[in-house]
């Protein structure tokens, strides 16, 4: 490898990029389903600079994190498109601006 | 060699996720997401993590974009149409955007300021599995487990026909 730490380096910058993109997402898309795979790509971020800095540190403690990460982010993505299915079906919608019962 | 392919593959990467925020068709935005994947895949190799690189192949864009895709496919979903009035839902999600951003970029600079020597790395399929597997994450492990297995039984539950 030729530069290590300079990869180090900017792959946190990258990893934070997409961390904000992803944020960006949620808030500008108005179909659920995107918005969740926003989520992904937020989640996505995390994991890059955990393997930043796991690299940086030495140690494999922040890979086995990305591999809990990546349990969560499946069981997440599981269960938010069963609740996906179960909206539409009472909704006949995906439009997150439709979803306002608990509205004040 | 490497840096070629680090920056293009970064490239690539921040391109599609791009797209995929960008997109109107939530289909083309999973295509997207899974280009941003397994570009993303690459960049883990290239930092010396092999386990890591093939698990988000075969989970992230295997098995957790396949499921979105059925989703998509088994609701029919439309692309999103203008609406009046968004501006400044827009406007708001662009400033926290950027404050996330301005936030998290501190941080890596402070990252910055301390560079010590690249330590000795192995992070072989066989040293994960001995992090792992050992008492510190062990007990972990096994609760991941259990929570996989209530996603699950709360998929089914959530996803299936009221009687």
């Amino acid at each position: 490898m030729d530069h290590p730490s300079s990869f180090v380096h900017h792959a946190l910058l990258l990893s934070l990029v997409l961390f904000g993109l992803g944020t960006l997402g949620v808030f500008l898309r108005r179909n659920v389903i995107t918005v969740l795979m926003c989520v992904e790509l937020m989640l996505n971020g995390v994991n890059l600079a955990f393997v930043a800095f796991s690299r940086a540190a030495g140690t494999l403690d922040g890979q086995v994190l990305v591999f809990f990460v990546m349990v969560v982010a499946a069981a997440e993505a599981a269960v938010g498109l069963a609740i996906v299915i179960a909206l539409h079906r009472h909704r006949d919608t995906l439009d997150v601006d439709a979803f306002n019962l608990m509205k004040g | 060699m490497d840096a070629i392919l680090f920056y293009a593959s970064a490239a690539v990467a921040v391109t599609s996720a791009v797209v995929v925020i960008a997109q109107r068709n939530p289909t083309y935005s999973a295509f997207a997401l899974i280009v941003t994947l397994c570009s993303l895949s690459v960049i883990f190799a290239l930092l010396g993590s092999p386990f890591i690189a093939v698990l988000q192949v075969i989970v992230y864009a295997g098995a957790i974009m396949v499921l979105f895709l059925f989703v998509l496919m088994l609701l029919n979903v439309k692309s999103e149409e203008d609406t009046p009035g968004r501006g400044g839902r827009t406007l708001g999600g662009v400033a926290l955007a950027l404050v996330t951003l301005l936030v998290l970029q501190a941080g890596a600079v402070l990252v910055r300021s301390k560079p010590g020597p690249a330590p000795q790395f192995d992070a072989s399929t066989r040293k994960m599995a001995e992090v792992l597997f050992s008492p510190h994450f062990l007990y972990v492990f096994e609760a991941t487990s259990i929570l996989i297995l209530a996603a699950l039984v709360g998929a089914v539950a959530l996803a299936r026909k009221e009687p």
